[in-house]
């Protein structure tokens, strides 16, 4: 039996490698010619808390989780209970657990799954430093088709630094694996592709901005470390260097949010990377960089809220707080990726736009995204680059918020002579000064809202597919599911439209008028407990009459099928 | 000097904007506003190459006020934005100004940290140990028993901040005192801050003329410090700790290396970023 695509989860619980085992298996189905992703749910310990990799692969590029696992493999029983609801299981699912694995598992009687067992931790006693999830590792690839030799290379590349003792031992017990999984059930995978001439590039959405954010011209980036966002600023660490940029640690968000203000007001593109409790301290800071006009980018990579809710899992909840949450009326950017891939573009198109229009962007990434590795093809190159309107030659007396047409007046950089001026958090005149007229505070509101409302965004304000009278419409890492669902219903021969913008603020009227004409239902899919992005789409925007939302709070990820029910739930009762 | 570049040098009234100040007349914030239009062209600093930074407050309105790049920002925030600019544009003459409740209440923090961090940038503290702008209530450095503060008409009760004490044990790299009311005395002090290399603190005993009138006397009882600079931060150490709060000067130079990471965009090399991707 061969499936085109299979889902595998892996659990274990702390430091029995599930991680490093789960990468590996990704890098052998990439080598095999293979799409896919994992992605990664953990508890709350630092160290030594259960943890699983959830892997699906397939032959074509992938961006959601599928609705069930085909395979899970325990590397101890107990680790499996605090991921039920995560890991659903089928009757003709494998479960590979083993019993004298350590703790007991309370789920396992009840799984639906056929139980196999795989003495892992017996096999790998018998190795000489052997580990039991290297036995896994083995294990795993013969039954889903991959040929062991692969596993040799990567071994190698992975164990580089702990010698040729630990390299000896693992591929021993990975040969004993792959040995005794020929008793197990076997499913292959998609058929092995090694003749693949696209790039494919192997990389995680949290990679995926920092390189958006450097392609986009970011060479200052100030931050405070917070899981999920914290991997964003551990790559920037590294690359920024290499492109003659700096990252700085600070102490706390109030201080890297005001850094980045600094910095860009110096003329250097910057951007910080947050989450929810990090924006929330930000808030403040990103209104005065709306306000003194000074370009600035804020990655918030989101987490189970409210207050520290649930650090290591996603949620579609900072949506009120991005496009609402700032004091006064502030106009600013707010943008969301809606795939691994997509982080790169959007993350650059933000800098792009916080830099054209003198303000600051707001880009909403998850936990999902952010964490999950994917083997996808290469992300394309953009052409746009951070550019900001500079002035050549300075009048008698410059004036720094001149009101113009398109709302974006020229910045002098530090250094320029004739261009000094004070950025102002206080309302102001055209040329700086504080003021407290209403005329002036008027037409600054308007410039300031002009020039973002005024912008040509192009195509890029949303992914859009389809032209049914039915559509969904969903936003960041939920598009990937809902993109699933409608594909398999397209083969089923349903068109329902896809509607994912991409901006979420300035709203864009006319755009999303045009993207719902036609359409006669609409169904709202997010994952907050509040119905945020429901409440954001009502405000903005004129929805059919029959509109429905299909909601929950994380960190339970949306499945396609659970889709397509709701969606042939509402063609069945009307 | 030639007499065509003396009479290009800049005269320390063209460093002010021109806008006209809101603060109380009489308020100490107008002296230090000339010592920095002093400093400034007694180091013939370009105005373009100068930016002052600020918060919130009477004082922090200072930016305004002159003639140079300024950002006039949130309140208690100005090191951290300060340090920003620094580190993305090493070659300007980064100042930072505020008072008391901006740098040692709300900003406390980055007070601290920039104090460990030293970037090479000055610090001046308008301190009048009280929140003029807020129309008179308690600050860190204000008097335990000071009972007008309308939010504690008792007095606060609560011992005063020490900048400069704090100052030395954070790792500021220079440390100085001065009254608003000695103007070239304060414009010196500043010279000397911004030359010494690393993060320097000078704090300027600047009255509220409106909510702290007393502190009109302090023009008489400032004392000049009977010592010299030290660069041993025990020995200054053991001064601050004993001092009234009124000697002025510098106190202290230490010789810590200023904090400079090296930002220098470049987009050469932009694709091999891409090589660690690649399958
Ligand atoms: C976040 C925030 N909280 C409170 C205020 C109100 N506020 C403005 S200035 C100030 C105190 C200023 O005191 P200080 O820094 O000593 O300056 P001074 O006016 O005495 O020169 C306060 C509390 C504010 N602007 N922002
Ligand atoms: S209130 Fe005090 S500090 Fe503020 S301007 Fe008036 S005198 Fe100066
Ligand atoms: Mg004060």
């Amino acid at each position: 039996m061969t499936r085109q695509n299979l889902s595998i989860a892996l659990t274990g619980s702390g430091g029995s490698g599930v991680m490093t085992m789960g990468s590996m298996l990704l890098e052998a189905a990439a080598q095999a010619g293979w799409y896919g992703f994992m992605g990664r749910s953990a508890g709350p310990q630092i160290r030594g808390g259960e943890a699983a990799a959830m892997i699906r692969v397939s032959s074509e590029p992938i961006e959601s989780p599928d609705d069930s696992f085909d395979l899970v493999l325990a590397i101890d029983p107990g680790s499996l209970d605090r991921f039920v609801a995560e890991i659903p299981l089928r009757p003709d699912s494998l479960l590979i657990s083993d019993a004298e694995g350590g703790r007991r598992s309370s789920s396992l009687p009840d799984t639906p799954a056929r139980v196999v067992d795989l003495p892992m931790k017996k096999m790998a006693k018998t190795v000489n430093g052997g580990r039991p999830n290297m036995i896994a590792l083995g294990a795993v690839a013969r039954i889903i088709g991959l040929p062991d030799t692969s596993l040799y290379s990567i071994l190698e590349k992975t164990l580089k630094s702990k010698g040729p003792d630990a390299l000896e031992s693992s591929w021993t017990c990975v040969r004993e694996g792959y040995a005794k999984a020929a008793d197990l059930p076997a499913f292959g995978g998609p058929p092995i592709n090694t003749g693949s001439t696209v790039e494919r590039w192997n990389i995680t959405g949290n990679e995926a901005a920092g390189l958006g954010a450097v392609r986009g011209g970011v060479r200052f980036v100030a931050a405070y470390p917070i899981t999920p966002a914290t991997e964003v600023l551990e790559w920037l660490a590294g690359a920024l260097p290499r492109v003659g940029g700096v990252l700085v640690q600070a102490e706390d968000e109030l201080a890297s949010m005001n850094q980045v203000i600094g910095a860009s007001f110096g003329g250097t593109p910057s951007l910080t990377a947050t989450s929810g409790p990090g924006l929330a301290l930000m808030t403040e800071a990103i209104g005065l960089a709306v306000c003194s006009e000074v370009p600035v980018v804020v990655l918030d990579v989101m987490r189970c809220g409210p207050s520290t809710g649930i650090a290591t899992k996603s949620e579609q909840s900072d949506l009120n707080i991005a496009t609402k949450g700032l004091h006064g009326d502030a106009p600013h950017l707010v943008l969301s990726p809606t795939s691994v891939t997509d982080c790169v573009f959007t993350t650059q198109w933000a800098v792009h736009l916080a830099e054209s229009m003198q303000t600051a962007a707001i880009v909403l990434s998850d936990q999902s995204l952010g964490q999950t590795r994917a083997i996808v093809n290469r992300p394309a190159d953009i052409a746009f680059m951070a550019r900001r309107l500079v002035p050549e030659q300075f009048e008698e007396q410059y004036h720094r918020y001149a009101v113009g047409d398109s709302g974006v007046s020229p910045m002098a950089i530090p250094g320029q002579k004739g261009g000094q001026y004070t950025a102002d958090g206080l309302e102001h005149n055209e040329a700086g000064a504080p003021s407290s007229l209403s005329e002036d505070h008027i037409a600054q509101l308007e410039k300031r809202q002009r020039k973002i409302t005024g912008f040509d965004y192009g195509e890029h304000w949303a992914e859009l597919e389809g032209d049914g009278e039915t559509a969904v419409i969903t936003w960041g890492s939920t598009t990937g599911p809902v993109r699933e669902a409608l594909s398999r219903l397209r083969e089923q021969g349903e068109d329902i439209r896809l509607i994912a913008p991409r901006l979420l603020s300035p709203e864009r009227p006319v755009e999303m008028a045009a993207a719902l004409e036609g359409v006669k239902k609409l169904l709202v899919i997010e994952q907050s407990h509040s119905e945020q992005f429901y409440r954001y789409l009502r405000s903005a925007y004129d929805l059919p009459a029959a509109t429905r939302v299909f909601n929950r709070p994380g960190p339970l990820p949306f499945r396609p099928n659970e889709i397509i029910q709701q969606l042939l739930k509402w063609s069945a009762a009307s | 000097m030639t007499a065509s570049t003396a009479c290009t040098l800049l005269q320390p009234k063209e460093y002010k904007s021109g806008v006209k100040p809101v603060w109380c007349p009489g308020c100490g914030d107008f002296g230090v506003l000339g010592s920095i239009t002093k400093a400034l062209s007694g180091m013939q600093i370009q105005p373009e190459n100068a930016a002052v930074i600020s918060g919130i407050g009477c004082s922090s309105r200072m930016p305004t006020y002159l003639n140079a790049y300024g950002f006039h920002g949130v309140h208690g925030r100005a090191l951290a934005l300060a340090t920003g600019l620094k580190i993305a544009r090493p070659d300007l003459t980064v100042i930072a100004t505020g008072g008391d409740g901006d740098g040692f209440s709300i900003g406390g923090n980055h007070f601290l940290h920039t104090c460990r961090r030293n970037p090479d940038m000055t610090y001046i503290v308008m301190d009048n140990q009280v929140y003029g702008m807020t129309k008179g209530q308690a600050s860190p450095t204000t008097d335990p028993n000071w009972e007008k503060g309308k939010l504690t008409p008792g007095g606060t009760g609560i011992n005063p901040f020490q900048p400069l004490v704090i100052a030395l044990a954070s790792g500021a790299n220079f440390i100085a005192r001065s009254s608003s009311s000695d103007s070239n005395g304060t414009a010196r002090i500043i010279m000397e801050a911004i030359k010494h290399p690393g993060f320097s603190m000078v704090q300027v005993l600047s009255p509220c003329v409106t909510f702290r009138p007393e502190q009109r006397e302090w023009k008489n009882i400032v004392i000049p410090a009977p010592i010299d600079a030290t660069s041993d931060p025990a020995k200054a150490a053991r001064r601050l700790l004993t001092d009234e709060g009124l000697y002025t000067g510098i106190l202290y130079r230490g010789e810590r290396p200023a904090y400079q990471p090296a930002l220098k965009s470049s987009i050469d090399n932009i694709e091999e970023l891409d090589e660690e991707f690649r399958l």
